[in-house]
């Protein structure tokens, strides 16, 4: 691994005797896709939420693209980006005033927002696109679309939150190629599924359960570890040995 | 007599054609899945059978009964469970089934033999509030309240959605103990993974279906040689294939990448030509429900 | 199916009981308003401070400025100039002034055998606070008409609330706001509420007739204001001393119709909209706003623009601020209103006819 870009170290985030993420450690470098797994209620979200600098860890260190996530919570925000599935784009604005909006939260120069903007639009292949209004993509476009807008920024790491949940199978694997793009212009992708193919694209997979950070490394070492024929395999024999319900 | 008929359903809103002429059977005691990516029309087929909107045109039946004439009768002899969880947050696991007991006028020990192998699972939490579920708990407690009032007919409009590989494994497993009561149960998801647990399928997107088979039977209609490559460096091998010779589809798939050839392409050859590629391997596979969706798709 | 009534009820009662939020705005609004209206924002004569100019100081206006003195709703704060009247106005030392006549108690006495006379007194109020402007000025006529004799210029005589005290007014206003906020307003949204978290569907899809279970969510409602109306009442007589000489019984079966109304109107409402913050705007604006502002609780409806005079008798809480307000402070029997309580009624069916035929079992 090259250059670190996300470390943490004994993370840990207690909502009064819940300890939700439990002393979980990992490093992440530079243009990794990391692949953020776990059952419902293992704590991936209040994990997240953390590297984003959204909330507070209880204890525990952890640096995202150089900053404390204690103390820099606010220049973390500057220098990642944030793709949700619920939280997507604005359905009444169109595709390139979207684009535009999110340009200016960003602070980009207006020479930079239009040539960020245009390019968007090339990778896309959305160029016809520009006046239509977002609310009439279909979901899988509107994923694209919102993905290519949390990277407007050329942020060190983008964090994403269930991209594909509903998506079709052309148009899921037509988001992934957009995922191996953006890492190999060196930004980190740090990325939570349900699909356990997905899994498989990753460079490095982290399985929480309980709180706990209960296995990390390539897919490949991971089936081999657990003797698995599929990441789906090694995610169930680890979710199966859950304890808490949520 | 079947289930489950519709012939030439048509439904749109607008501009938009949710569904278009739609037409199969679901058989008495079956386990038919809707297998879709959102926007396939999958709830809006669920809303018309449920009765709570009307066809543009073509007709439906559940056990006979018309979804348009006989909307009253269907409705107490259908469990429903819409897309999201329609539980009460609010109120707590029991008082939510109870609630939805006596709301289709039966009791919770009337039925409690037929839900209590999903129900006991969440019944040490039935002082919790709904609300305060996992998405795992949220799902079984949805369907024990789908289920309080016997139907013969159990209509479940993506019920894995959103829920973890664990869950939902388990949660079709539930759906298979049930079938043993000899509920017929239709059910979407846009996970192509859980097809195989149906006895048959249909696959549908945008307002249509591309194809009506049992899990294998849809798989065998797959008639292009299938192959699985991989190489160290994946994104790149990609574009490579994607050019070669005898390949019309080359996409990811998991740890591997599937190449679609035609009758030309060899695997040696390919070997041979792509010897460059560091760690380059080609195997061939069987095609998968997602492997015909997309070819499919493309048609 | 009869059985099931009951558990739809429960249902509904535990939704509200768990919001305590929700429920204790509920309970405490009427408290607050009823204070607010009753003591603070006040249009009582209180506390008015008034200056006189009297050219000569005679007996007959010294026997008036005493007599204002000894009110204690004026303050006087002494004799002026003519020429500092302005002045006095302006800064706010003063809020009114009387100007008496040179020669008033000869007109006064002119007056008294029956002579026709111009005005003898002129007041000059600072009506910069309108609501007190205007009964500062009426009490003040009819106090100093007194001064003169029985054949006064003016006669003017404050009937049934003879201080202006603005709670009595207000009491039947607030009743006429609370009751739509409360049941109208909760019912609707909690309904718009099963829409959007997708439980209507179910509920939808279920045998159940879906009107019995808005019924039974009507019920918790229901009881909800039948208390808030007690708290209403129990304040209005006790802490703001309002009479209710028309008879407490009265004013109950009244506003028993007035909630059955509100709650039509709050079905209405729901089967119009789709989302909460829908239900929401729409009570708030379509409903609170007439209320407010045509219906007599803040300006008496004689004074509105002739069209809005007119549109003002689709408001069902101008019938039923008009009724209360005479039940509770004319001390009227119920019979007298009856012309209200027939429009009343015949709102109600309207709306619940018109609701429950927009009502449909179907999404569309």
């Amino acid at each position: 691994m090259n250059e670190t870009v996300i470390s943490v170290k004994e993370l840990t985030k207690r909502f009064g005797a819940f300890t939700a993420v439990d002393s979980i450690s990992f490093e992440v470098g530079r243009g990794e896709i990391f692949g953020f797994l776990g059952a419902n209620g293992a704590g991936k979200t209040t994990a997240m939420r953390m590297l984003c600098g959204l909330s507070y860890p209880t204890s525990g260190s952890g640096t995202v693209a150089g900053f404390d996530i204690m103390r820099e919570g606010e220049q973390i925000k500057r220098h990642i980006g944030y793709m949700s599935q619920r939280f997507s784009l604005y359905n009444d604005l169109t595709v390139w005033e979207n684009i535009c909006l999110f340009a200016g939260i960003y602070r980009l120069t207006k020479r930079e927002t239009q040539e960020r903007a245009t390019e968007l639009l090339k990778t896309l292949d959305f160029a016809s696109e520009r006046d239509t209004l977002v609310g009439a993509l279909p979901l899988g476009w509107k994923q694209k679309l919102s993905f290519a807008i949390a990277t407007i920024h050329h942020p060190e790491v983008v964090f994403l939150d269930e991209p594909t949940g509903g998506v079709d199978p052309i148009t899921r694997r037509q988001f992934w190629e957009l995922i191996y793009k953006t890492a190999e212009s060196g930004t980190t992708i740090f990325v939570t599924t349900h699909y356990m193919d997905e899994a498989e694209y990753c460079s490095r997979v982290s399985i929480m359960v309980d709180g706990k950070v209960c296995a990390l490394d390539t897919p490949a070492r991971l089936k081999q570890q657990f003797s698995a024929d599929s990441m789906d395999e090694v995610f169930r024999t680890l979710a199966r040995g859950a304890k808490r319900g949520e | 007599m079947n289930a489950i008929e519709i012939h030439n359903l048509s439904k749109s809103y607008g501009k938009v054609h949710a569904l278009k002429d739609v037409s199969f059977e679901v058989k008495q005691g079956e386990l038919f899945g809707l297998i879709g990516p959102d926007g396939a029309g999958k709830s809006t087929l669920f809303r018309l059978l449920t009765t709570l909107i009307a066809p543009d045109s073509g007709s439906a039946s559940l056990n006979g009964l018309d979804i348009v004439k006989d909307y009253r009768s269907i409705r107490s002899c259908v469990g429903y469970m819409p897309g999201r969880f329609s539980l009460y947050p609010d109120l707590t696991v029991e008082e939510n089934l109870q609630f939805f007991a006596a709301l289709f006028g039966v009791t919770v020990e009337e039925s409690y033999e037929l839900v209590a192998p999903i129900y006991r699972q969440i019944e040490p939490f039935r002082k919790r509030r709904a609300g305060k579920l996992s998405g795992g708990m949220k799902q079984k407690l949805a369907l024990s309240c789908a289920l309080i009032h016997r139907p013969k007919v159990l209509l479940l409009d993506e019920p894995t959605t959103g829920v973890d590989a664990v869950s939902r494994s388990e949660f079709w497993e539930m759906l298979a103990g049930l079938k043993k009561h000899g509920i017929t149960i239709l059910v979407s998801t846009p996970y192509m993974d859980e097809a195989s647990r149906c006895d048959r399928i249909a696959l549908c997107n945008e307002g249509q279906i591309l194809g009506i088979d049992t899990p294998n039977g849809i798989v065998q209609g797959f008639d292009s040689p299938l192959y699985g490559i991989k190489a160290r460096n994946m994104f790149a091998l990609l574009e490579t294939a994607r050019n070669a010779d005898g390949v019309t589809d080359c996409y990811p798939f998991g740890e591997w990448h599937h190449i679609v050839t035609d009758g030309s392409f060899n695997p040696d050859m390919f070997i041979r030509e792509f010897e460059r590629i560091d760690g380059l391997e080609i195997t061939p596979v069987e095609p998968t429900i997602e492997d015909m969706f997309i070819k499919l798709m493309k048609r | 199916m009869k059985g099931n009534f009951g558990s739809f009820v429960k249902k509904e009662s535990l939704h509200i009981l768990r919001d305590r939020r929700t429920m204790l705005v509920v309970m405490l609004i009427p408290v607050m308003l009823m204070s607010l209206f009753g003591f603070a924002i006040s249009t009582e004569v209180n506390d008015i401070n008034v200056a006189v100019v009297a050219p000569q100081r005679t007996d007959g206006i010294k026997d008036a400025v005493k007599r204002l003195s000894q009110n204690s709703y004026f303050t006087f704060r002494g004799y002026i100039n003519a020429d500092d009247i302005d002045k006095e106005l302006r800064s706010g030392n003063v809020n009114a002034v009387i100007v008496f006549a040179s020669d008033y108690d000869r007109r006064v006495a002119q007056a008294s055998q029956g002579v026709p006379v111009a005005p003898i007194i002129q007041l000059i109020v600072d009506a910069s606070n309108v609501n007190t402007a205007g009964a500062a000025t009426a009490y003040m006529q009819n106090m100093l008409s007194g001064a003169e004799s029985r054949q006064a210029m003016f006669e003017t005589r404050m009937l049934f609330n003879p201080q202006m005290k603005s709670a009595y007014n207000f009491v039947p206003g607030i009743m006429g706001l609370i009751f739509i906020l409360v049941c109208a307003m909760m019912t609707s949204v909690s309904i718009v509420r099963e829409k959007e978290s997708g439980t209507m569907e179910v509920l939808l899809v279920s045998p159940v007739r879906p009107i019995k279970i808005i019924f039974a969510k009507m019920i918790p409602y229901f009881i909800i204001s039948c208390i808030v109306l007690a708290t209403i009442l129990l304040l209005a007589r006790y802490l703001l001393g309002v009479p209710m000489s028309g008879g407490v019984a009265g004013i109950f079966s009244l506003s028993l119709l007035y909630l059955m109304l509100s709650l039509s109107l709050g079905l209405l409402v729901s089967t119009i909209t789709d989302t909460q913050m829908a239900a929401l705007l729409i009570s708030a604006m379509v409903m609170m706003m007439p209320i407010l502002m045509l219906s007599g609780m803040l300006f008496p409806i004689e004074n509105l623009p002739v069209f809005f005079q007119a549109l003002s008798n689709i408001v069902p809480a101008r019938w039923y601020i008009d009724a209360v307000r005479k039940m509770m402070i004319q001390g009227e029997p119920i019979t007298v209103v009856w012309q209200n309580c027939v429009i009343l009624l015949v709102m109600t069916i309207t709306i619940l006819c018109i609701s429950l035929k927009k009502f449909n079992d179907k999404l569309e």
